[in-house]
C-alpha cells in the first residue's frame, strides 16, 4: 500500500509570535521554523506501518517555497521514501491545498492520505476534511489510533466527549491528533542518507490548480492582554478573595 | 438571504453550542433557519423551533444519522444549501469535523473559529494559538463559518414556534463510511465547554489518583475537571479533558489551575476566563503572569485545605 503524507513549514511553537507594528501579519523573519508538530505525527503513523509492512512506500508532499525542501528533508530522514514539493511564495488557502493535493493525488493513486488535523499557525483545521471532500473519499479526523485491514480503515477520533470510531473504506483521509503516537527523532545517518532520497518541484501552475485566495486578511492584532493580578499568601485569603472580591464563588 | 444554522444535538437536547452559534447568526443579521438531523431527533426539532431568533427548520431524520458521519451531514448540508448566505455550526469537533467538506463542495474557503462579527462578510479569529488575531474578510458568495462558543452569549432557547420541514436525508448517506462505536466519558459534572467554574490539574498533579483531590474540590464548587496536556500524555486523566489551543477552549467565570506552568498552547484555551487563579509552587511560572489571583504553594498541601474551606 502506498501512503501520502503531507508536511507543513510552519513557524516553531516554541516561538512566541509579535504581531508586525504596521498589523499586516506576524513577524516571520529570523523566526525558527519547523515541521507541524501535526505533521511529524502524520509522518511517524506512516513510518510505523511501512515497518508493520501493511505500508510499501511513502510519499511526502509540502506546499511552500522553496525553504519547504528542508520540512521535506526531515520527513525523508524519519523514513519517508521520496518527497514532491509544490513550490509556490503565495499563502495557499486549505482550498487551495485540498485542490493541489488532489491533483497530486491523482498522479500518485495512494490508498491512504495521512495529514496533520491542524497547522499551528493558520489553525484552521480544514485541509484534510476539504481534500477528502474533493476526492470524495471518507475521512477519519482527529485520529487517536489507526488499524489497517482487509481494505479498511478502523479510526479512533479524540472528540468533545471522548472517543468515536468510525470504518473507512480505502482510500481515505486521515488526519492526526496528539496522541496517535509518539514521533521519533532523526539519527544522523538517516538526515544524511536524505540527501539522497528523490526530491520532485512542481508548481500550482504545472499542476493546473488556480490558487487564488477568497479571504483577505485586513489586519492581525496581538489579543488584548491580561494583566497579571496579585499573590495570596493562605488559602484562607484566596476564598475571602473569591467570595468578596471576585464574587465567583 | 437566510442563514442556516447546523444544530448540534445527541437526539434528545441541542447543544448549548448551538444557542452560542444562533447568537453569531442574529448579529449578522437576516431570518436564521436551523437543520437539525438526526435519529428519532423531534425533540430536538421542537428545541430548535422554539428558540425565538429561528424561523424554520429543517429536519432530517434517518437511523445513520443517530451519529452522523461528516461525509453524510456535509451532503445533507450541501444538498439544501441553495439560497443560503452563511452557514454556521459551531467550532466543536462536530463542527469543525464537516464545515470543511461543506466548504469543498460548494467551492468556498471557509473561515474558522471566528470569536467576533465585524460585517456580513468579516469577521475575526484567533491565529498562533490565539497570539494573534485576524480579522478576515471572505470574498465568496457563500460564507461557511464556525463559531467559538465562549465567544458568544447564548441565545434564549424560547419563544419561538418556527415550522418545522422534514428534508430527504436517504439520498445523502454516504456508503463508504460508517459509525461504529463510542466511548463516552461518563461525568456527573458539567461539561467544559458549559461550566461556569473549572478546575484543572497539570503534570504537577504527579498521579492519576491525585486527581481525586481537585475532583473533590470539583464537587464543592459544582465544577468542571480539566487538565494540560502534560496530564492527559501521562494517561492522569482521558483525553477529552485536555484545555488549549488543540484541546477544548474554555471561557468560565472561574478558572483554577493547579499545577500547570502556563505554556502558551494551554493559555490559548483558558486566557478569557473571567477570573484566574493559578497554585504553582515555582514563583517564576509563566502561569502567574496571567491569574488574578496567585498561590505560591505545595498543592498537595494547600489542596485538601482548600476543600476544607468551600
Ligand atoms: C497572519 C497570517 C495572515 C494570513 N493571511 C492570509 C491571506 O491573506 N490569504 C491566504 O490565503 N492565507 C493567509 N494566511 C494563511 C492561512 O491562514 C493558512 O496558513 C492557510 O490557509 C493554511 O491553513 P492551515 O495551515 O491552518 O491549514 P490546516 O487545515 O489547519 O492544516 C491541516 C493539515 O493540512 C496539511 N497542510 C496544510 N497546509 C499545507 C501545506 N502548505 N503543505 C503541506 N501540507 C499542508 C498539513 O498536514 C496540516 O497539518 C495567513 C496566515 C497568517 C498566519
Ligand atoms: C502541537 C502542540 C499542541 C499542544 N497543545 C496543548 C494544549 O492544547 N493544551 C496544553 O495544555 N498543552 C498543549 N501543548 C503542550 C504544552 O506546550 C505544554 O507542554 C503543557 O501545557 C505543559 O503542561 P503542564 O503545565 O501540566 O506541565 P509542566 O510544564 O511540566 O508544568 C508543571 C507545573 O507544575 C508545577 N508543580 C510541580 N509539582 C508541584 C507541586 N507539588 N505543587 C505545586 N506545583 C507543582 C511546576 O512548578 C510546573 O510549573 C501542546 C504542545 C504542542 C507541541
Amino acid at each position: 500500500m502506498k501512503i501520502l503524507v503531507t508536511v507543513k513549514r510552519v513557524v516553531d511553537y516554541n516561538v512566541k509570535v509579535r504581531v508586525k507594528d504596521d498589523n499586516s501579519g506576524v513577524e516571520t523573519a529570523n523566526v525558527k521554523m519547523s515541521m507541524n508538530p501535526f505533521c511529524e505525527i502524520a509522518v511517524e503513523e506512516a513510518v510505523r506501518l511501512k515497518e508493520k509492512g501493511v505500508a510499501t512506500e511513502i510519499v511526502v508532499a509540502s506546499i511552500g517555497p522553496a525553504q519547504s525542501q528542508e520540512t521535506l528533508r526531515t520527513a525523508l530522514a524519519l523514513g519517508a521514501d521520496r518527497a514532491i514539493l509544490v513550490k509556490t511564495e503565495e499563502n495557499v488557502e486549505p482550498l487551495g491545498v485540498a485542490k493541489l493535493l488532489k491533483e497530486v493525488i491523482g498522479k500518485e493513486s495512494p490508498e491512504l492520505v495521512i495529514m496533520g488535523k491542524q497547522s499551528i499557525d493558520g489553525d484552521n483545521n480544514q485541509s484534510g476534511q476539504m481534500l477528502a471532500a474533493l476526492l470524495d473519499w471518507p475521512q477519519g479526523t482527529f485520529a487517536s489510533e489507526v488499524n489497517i485491514a482487509d481494505g479498511k480503515a478502523a479510526v479512533t477520533r479524540e472528540v468533545d466527549g471522548g472517543l468515536e470510531t468510525v470504518a473507512l473504506n480505502l482510500p481515505a483521509v486521515v488526519t492526526t491528533d496528539l496522541r496517535l503516537n509518539e514521533p521519533r527523532f532523526a539519527s544522523l545517518p538517516n538526515i544524511m542518507k536524505a540527501k539522497r532520497k528523490p526530491l520532485e518541484e512542481t508548481t500550482p501552475a504545472d499542476l493546473g490548480v488556480d490558487i487564488a485566495a477568497r479571504t483577505t486578511t485586513l489586519k492581525v492584532e496581538a489579543p488584548a492582554q491580561r494583566q497579571a493580578g496579585i499573590k495570596v499568601e493562605t488559602v484562607a485569603e484566596l476564598v475571602e478573595k473569591l467570595k468578596n472580591e471576585a464574587k465567583v464563588i | 438571504m437566510a442563514i442556516l444554522v447546523i444544530a448540534e444535538h445527541n437526539n434528545e437536547t441541542l447543544g448549548a453550542s448551538t444557542l452560542s452559534t444562533l447568537a453569531a447568526a442574529a448579529k449578522i443579521g437576516g431570518d436564521v433557519h436551523v437543520l437539525v438531523a438526526g435519529s428519532n431527533s423531534q425533540a430536538v426539532a421542537e428545541a430548535a423551533s422554539a428558540c425565538s431568533s429561528v424561523s424554520k427548520v429543517l429536519h432530517a431524520e434517518h437511523a445513520d444519522l443517530a451519529h452522523p458521519t461528516a461525509e453524510s451531514l456535509a451532503a445533507i448540508v450541501v444538498a439544501n444549501a441553495e439560497g443560503y448566505s452563511h452557514i454556521l455550526a459551531s467550532a466543536s469537533t462536530f463542527g469543525k469535523n464537516f464545515t470543511p467538506r461543506v466548504g469543498a463542495k460548494l467551492d468556498v474557503q471557509p473561515i474558522s473559529d471566528i470569536v467576533s462579527v465585524e460585517s456580513e462578510d468579516t469577521f475575526k479569529r484567533p491565529i498562533y494559538a490565539g497570539n494573534a488575531i485576524a480579522t478576515v474578510q471572505s470574498s465568496d458568495s457563500v460564507k461557511v463559518i464556525t463559531v467559538r462558543g465562549t465567544a458568544f452569549d447564548a441565545v434564549e432557547a424560547s419563544g419561538g414556534s418556527a415550522e418545522i420541514a422534514a428534508i430527504d436525508a436517504a439520498a445523502h448517506i454516504f456508503d463508504k463510511s460508517k459509525f461504529e462505536s463510542q466511548e463516552l466519558t461518563k461525568s456527573e459534572r458539567p461539561e467544559l465547554t458549559a461550566a461556569k467554574v473549572i478546575i484543572s490539574g497539570g503534570r504537577g498533579m504527579g498521579s492519576g489518583e491525585n486527581f481525586q483531590m481537585i475532583e473533590e474540590i470539583a464537587d464543592k464548587l459544582g465544577a468542571a475537571v480539566g487538565a494540560s496536556r502534560a496530564a492527559v500524555d501521562a494517561g492522569f486523566v482521558p483525553n477529552d479533558y485536555q484545555v488549549g489551543q488543540t484541546g477544548k477552549i474554555v471561557a468560565p467565570e472561574l478558572y483554577i489551575a493547579v499545577g500547570i506552568s502556563g505554556a502558551i498552547q494551554h493559555l490559548a484555551g483558558m486566557k478569557d476566563s473571567k477570573v484566574i487563579v493559578a497554585i504553582n509552587k515555582d514563583e517564576e511560572a509563566p502561569i502567574f503572569q496571567i491569574a488574578d489571583y496567585g498561590l505560591v504553594a505545595d498543592l498537595f498541601k494547600v489542596l485538601p485545605e482548600l476543600k476544607d474551606a468551600l
